[in-house]
């Protein structure tokens, strides 16, 4: 070590290593390898496997840990099973003491937990201790709330039943938490599996629940690789799987579990964009782009790699950032005075490493700090790109390192533009001190969460989930309760019988019910664009009533019909952007004019087959529902989270966009109103598919619409077959949330074609609900299926 | 005017320019933007993202030590009282401790000694021979609201006496009102008054209130010739602060750019402990860097700072914790 008078020439920092001796001396008390974690015990793998775990700052071996296979995975599901009855039935308050002691021993493990974490991850030792472990204990602290007062904020829900739950390796134990302090506080039990390069800190974790006695099998853990994890997905007994990772890895869980039942949420990935307007505090901004792509070695989901900067400024702000560059710190991550420490693995180097070579090889000019990099361990300098465009490879693909690339814009509509201009939707940040600014952004970001003159903030009270295909469902925060709660009158819905129907036929009809027919042919065509349209195939179907003779005709709906359908959803912006005493006053409207036909309407459900008395019943609840929802259309209204000190952050509730609405076959008029009107009291467009049976309930609203100042495009009706046109819709890439209700084959169809965009689903799985009753046929849970969160940081103070 | 500035104790650098001011220039400081959210979590992680151990810390400490103005500053101050101060400022830690870090060649001296006009002259006599300079305040500190002709007479009456650093403050009103033209004529007289003698100008930062005030204040007081800007007086309700330091450290960085010139930068009030000094070190270190780690460009304005250094000092050397009483008093 250099002496006192010549550390006052250089005035370096010096080495300022952590211990790490409590560390090192448990991974020597676990050197035969560690288990799984199942029914309370550390159990050895069934078929004896076992793989290494290294430290990414130097590769030395930390651990032998189990290698999970299908056994493994069973065993560990039938005890969160067995584990799910007693917990389930556990009171709030039961449930939150476990929790609390969790939390309390997280805490004062907190520094163990901490240099585990980063021998393990590679992140500084500075993060892992001020960042990622005190949001762990803080998380079990929210959630042990949350279980406390369950039952009083969520009347009418249950718990989901067993979870499966994939974490990711760049915050294990935080991403742990995530998962489990909602899931236990909402009563479920779960089977978590950690990422194959870091499942130390679970482990750790593993014994802290066995330590504050949490019951055996609520809490399993079961280590190994992507093989382990589709296990988990794959088993029959699982009820919800939720997922942390990577964009195509999300795909493939959601098409594994198509059909299945089970619920999902997906944490994907992001390519986040960074915008710095012309009246921000540069200064401010550069520190946050240190927090955004040099945080964690910029292997962060939500991490700001698109920096967007206001062309006028871009000079001084790219000066600005090369010298702060120029005094970061990449080292050895238990040395208390680095930034950035290693990548997890040579395999993630090596994707960084190609990936910044393609954009040299595509013309983009690579600016690196001159930091120094330890000879060994998986090293990267923090990174940024110049003359790059939207165009560019590293512009696009999510890099997960600590590479930003730097564009500029001209105007405030073209920044909101570019940083939309994206298939992922997780974060953005945005730099201003005009608030009308910032805020007017922030409403235009495409995105789950925003931060606004800030970065990388976290806290449990706030939601943080993507838009688009950064995936669905949301964590932290009283939104992300739902994600480990069902109703209950959803719960204990019953699958119907399908009828036995014969397929929709062009040809013409052998016998018609002349007195259902109106005087003059009524011709019901597609509703697109506000505008009738014929079938493109055509071809129309005969409808058929009750006593098998045919009631009418209805266009036969195909693909190009959807298309049509989609491209004037898409057009029809203007609603989703209008007050929503606006939509509250149309919806109000289309209740007046329907009530005008109400004999009309409940005749033509008599032709179908219902007596004079349900088909009134039917459309008086038709307009009961859409005064309902008129109703809402104002009041369901976001929150404000109690996050940080000088801090508000907004949990707005924004519409999907446009939404594909397959109705189902029961009470064609009241089914179709109960799902259509949610959607767009939230401010959705809507491509609705009526019940192909009996679609002329549906077909018949369509004068009602044009007469209720209801913008064209807004509600779009296509008819024909409901999983021809379901397909359609659910591959449709512009399409952004699906309601399915219809067959079991049908739901599975539908969540399987859904993954090309990961839009949303909901589905029916064949089950049936009684839509007059209220509780089912209606309810907040439709409005918040119809919706997403989006949570915007807004610290203020002068 | 580009005179060079005295070496301060023990550097290793070419001496700086001395900032000869500029015309007034609001166009450099009128449309700043400085988010007060993001300049805390800046300062809150400076700390959190360096430190130093072991030498390097001893190290730090006895260049936080050299960067002191070790300050008396009270109504009830005497030539004894002075001399008293004086004789630590020479020999600030015991030559055992000097010894034991290796620096007996050259023992560390504070930066300099900082008293009241009227005790400008026992300062000086005290400090003969020592090259440690005498800085007064003047101005009509703390306040500032004494008539401008008193306030040029006072500076001049303490530079006559053998200050050879006068730490100014500025008038509060001229800044809560924005009146840059008032500030500017009024600190670039001052400075002319402070003829040789290097002139600090106390923001009195806790006064502005907002961080926009700060950077305001410190780009005109920069344009009106200001060799440091200094941010408190010690006697407002808040004195410095890390996000305050942050602020005008970044509006000294600016006026670097644009001029050319370096300026130095002291924070006082409320650092008591060797923990600060380091904290602050590193302000200077990441936000400037090495250059801004020496007294001719960093002061630290400390009272009871010295004592916690020494015991840490000591703390190194042997190993076990100090007593107060075994360090002479200041």
């Amino acid at each position: 070590m250099p002496s006192v008078k010549e550390i006052l020439d250089t005035m370096e920092y010096g080495p300022a290593p952590e211990a790490n001796s409590h560390i090192t001396d448990w991974l020597k008390a676990h050197e035969k390898g560690f288990g799984h974690f199942i029914n309370g015990s550390f159990v050895a793998p069934k078929d004896g496997a076992y793989f290494d775990v290294s430290n990414p700052a130097n590769g030395a071996k930390l651990a032998r840990v189990a290698q999970g296979s299908a056994a493994d995975v069973d065993a560990a599901v039938k005890a969160a099973r067995k584990a799910y009855s007693s917990w389930s039935k556990l009171s709030g308050h039961a449930r939150a003491l476990h929790l609390y002691a969790i939390a309390r021993l997280i805490q004062k493990r907190e520094r163990f937990l901490s240099v585990l974490e980063t021998m393990d991850n590679g992140k500084p030792i500075r993060e892992s201790r001020d960042i990622d472990i005190p949001l762990v204990a803080r998380h079990f602290y929210y959630h042990a709330g949350w279980a406390e007062v369950l039952a009083d904020e969520f009347p009418g829900h249950r718990p989901v039943g067993v979870c499966g739950q994939i974490i990711p390796w760049n915050f294990p134990l935080l991403m742990l938490a995530w998962k489990i302090a909602p899931a236990l506080a909402a009563g479920n039990t779960v089977v978590l599996k950690p990422a194959e390069y870091t499942p130390l800190t679970a482990l750790a974790f593993a014994e802290i629940c066995r330590e504050a006695g949490l019951p055996p099998g609520v809490v399993n853990i079961v280590t190994g690789d992507g093989g382990t994890g589709a296990a988990l997905v794959d088993h029959a007994d699982v009820d919800k799987i939720a997922f942390t990772g990577s964009t195509d890895v999300g795909r493939l869980i959601r098409k594994a579990c198509a059909g299945s039942g089970k619920k999902l949420s997906l944490e994907l990935g992001g390519k986040s964009p960074f915008i710095v307007h012309e009246d921000a505090d540069l200064d401010a901004a550069v520190e946050g782009v240190v927090d955004a792509i040099w945080f964690n070695q910029g292997q962060v989901c939500c991490a700001g790699s698109r920096l967007l900067v206001q062309e006028g400024i871009a000079a001084k702000f790219i000066a600005k950032l090369k010298r702060r560059m120029e005094t970061l710190v990449v080292g050895d991550p238990l040395d208390k005075s680095v930034d950035m420490g290693a990548i997890v693995d040579p395999i993630q180097l090596a994707r960084i490493t190609e990936l910044v070579a393609k954009g040299k090889a595509e013309g983009g000019t690579l600016v690196q700090s001159s930091c120094k990099l330890p000879a060994k361990g998986n090293f990267f300098a923090p990174s940024l790109f110049l003359d790059v465009e939207p165009s560019s490879t590293i512009m696009d693909v999510e890099i997960f390192g600590p590479v930003a690339g730097l564009m500029t814009f001209r105007t405030p509509d073209e920044a909101a533009q570019i940083a939309n201009h994206t298939r992922y939707g997780l974060a953005a940040t945005i730099w201003s001190e005009n608030i009308n600014l910032a805020l007017d952004t922030a409403a235009r970001m495409k995105a789950g969460v925003v931060w606004i003159n800030s970065t990388n903030l976290f806290d449990a009270a706030a939601g943080f989930g993507g838009y688009r295909e950064s995936g669905f469902g949301r964590e932290g925060g009283r939104e992300g309760l739902y994600e480990y709660l069902v109703p209950g009158w959803e719960a204990d819905l019953k699958p119907g019988t399908p009828a036995k129907q014969p397929p929709l036929s062009a040809a013409p009809a052998d016998r018609i019910d002349a007195t259902a027919l109106p005087s003059i042919d009524r011709t019901a065509k597609l509703y697109i664009g506000g505008k009738q349209a014929r079938p493109d195939s055509g071809y129309s179907y005969s409808v058929y009533g009750a006593k098998g003779a045919a009631i009418g005709q209805a266009g036969l709906g195909n693909r190009k019909d959807i298309r049509n359908a989609v491209e004037a959803a898409s057009k029809a912006g203007a609603w989703s952007s209008a007050t929503a005493h606006n939509r509250a006053q149309v919806l109000f409207y289309i209740a007046e004019n329907l009530s005008a036909r109400a004999a009309e309407l409940a005749s033509r459900l008599k032709a179908m087959g219902q007596t004079q008395k349900a088909a009134e019943t039917e459309v008086e609840a038709a307009l009961a529902r859409i005064f309902w929802y008129a109703a809402q259309a104002d009041k369901y209204d976001g929150r404000v989270h109690a996050t940080k000190s000088r801090h508000v952050t907004l949990a707005m509730n924004e519409p999907y966009g446009v939404m594909g609405i397959l109705c189902p076959d029961e009470m064609p008029l009241l089914g179709f109103v109960s799902l259509v009107m949610p959607a767009i009291a939230m401010g959705n467009r809507v491509i609705a598919v009526p019940s192909p049976r009996q679609p002329l309930a549906a077909t018949d609203l369509y004068q009602v619409f044009d007469t209720s100042d209801l913008p064209g495009g807004t509600i779009n009706i296509v008819t024909g077959d409901r999983d021809e046109l379901a397909k359609t819709l659910a591959e449709h890439d512009a399409v952004s949330a699906l309601w399915y209700f219809g067959s079991q084959d049908g739901s599975a169809a539908v969540e399987k074609a859904s993954a090309g965009n990961l839009k949303p689903t909901w589905v029916s799985n064949g089950k049936r609900r009684d839509w007059l009753d209220r509780a089912q046929g209606q309810g907040t849970e439709y409005l918040r299926r119809a919706t997403q969160v989006k949570n915007i940081w807004i610290p203020y103070g002068e | 005017m580009n005179e060079l500035r005295p070496l301060g104790s023990g550097i290793g650098f070419a001496p700086v320019a001395r900032n000869p001011g500029t015309a007034l220039k609001p166009d450099w400081f009128e449309d700043v933007q400085v988010n007060l959210s993001a300049a805390e979590r800046r300062a809150a992680t400076l700390g959190t993202r360096r430190t130093v151990k072991k030498n390097y810390q001893a190290a730090w400490l006895v260049k936080a030590l050299q960067c002191i103005d070790l300050t008396t500053l009270g109504g009830d101050d005497t030539p004894g009282r002075v001399h008293r101060l004086c004789a630590k400022a020479r020999r600030p830690l015991r030559d055992d401790i000097v010894e034991a870090l290796g620096l007996t060649d050259a023992p560390p001296t504070v930066g300099a000694v900082c008293v009241y006009p009227a005790m400008v002259a026992p300062a000086v006599k005290a400090l003969e021979g020592s090259r440690i300079p005498v800085a007064s305040v003047a101005t009509g500190f703390p306040a500032g609201l004494t008539p401008l002709p008193q306030r040029l007479a006072e500076i001049r009456y303490a530079v006559e006496q053998g200050a050879r650093e006068i730490d100014i403050v500025i008038h509060r009103a001229q800044v809560l009102t924005q009146d840059w033209t008032a500030l500017y004529d009024e600190v670039a007289a001052m400075r002319e008054a402070c003829g040789p003698a290097h002139m600090k100008a106390i923001l009195a930062t806790g006064d502005l209130k907002t961080l926009r005030n700060v950077y305001k204040a410190s780009m005109v007081a920069m344009q009106a010739g200001a060799d440091f800007i200094k941010t408190s007086t010690g006697k407002e309700d808040v004195n410095a602060t890390l996000p305050v330091s942050l602020t005008m450290v970044r509006a000294l960085r600016d006026y670097g750019e644009l001029t050319g010139f370096n300026i130095g930068f002291k924070p006082a009030g409320g650092l008591k402990t060797a923990k600060d000094a380091i904290s602050w070190l590193i302000l200077m270190k990441e936000e400037l860097g090495r250059r801004w780690l020496e007294p001719d460009l960093f002061r630290i304005g400390a009272s009871s700072m010295l004592g916690d250094i020494e015991r840490q000092l000591e703390h190194h050397v042997t190993g076990r914790y100090a007593a107060a009483t075994h360090h002479p008093l200041a």
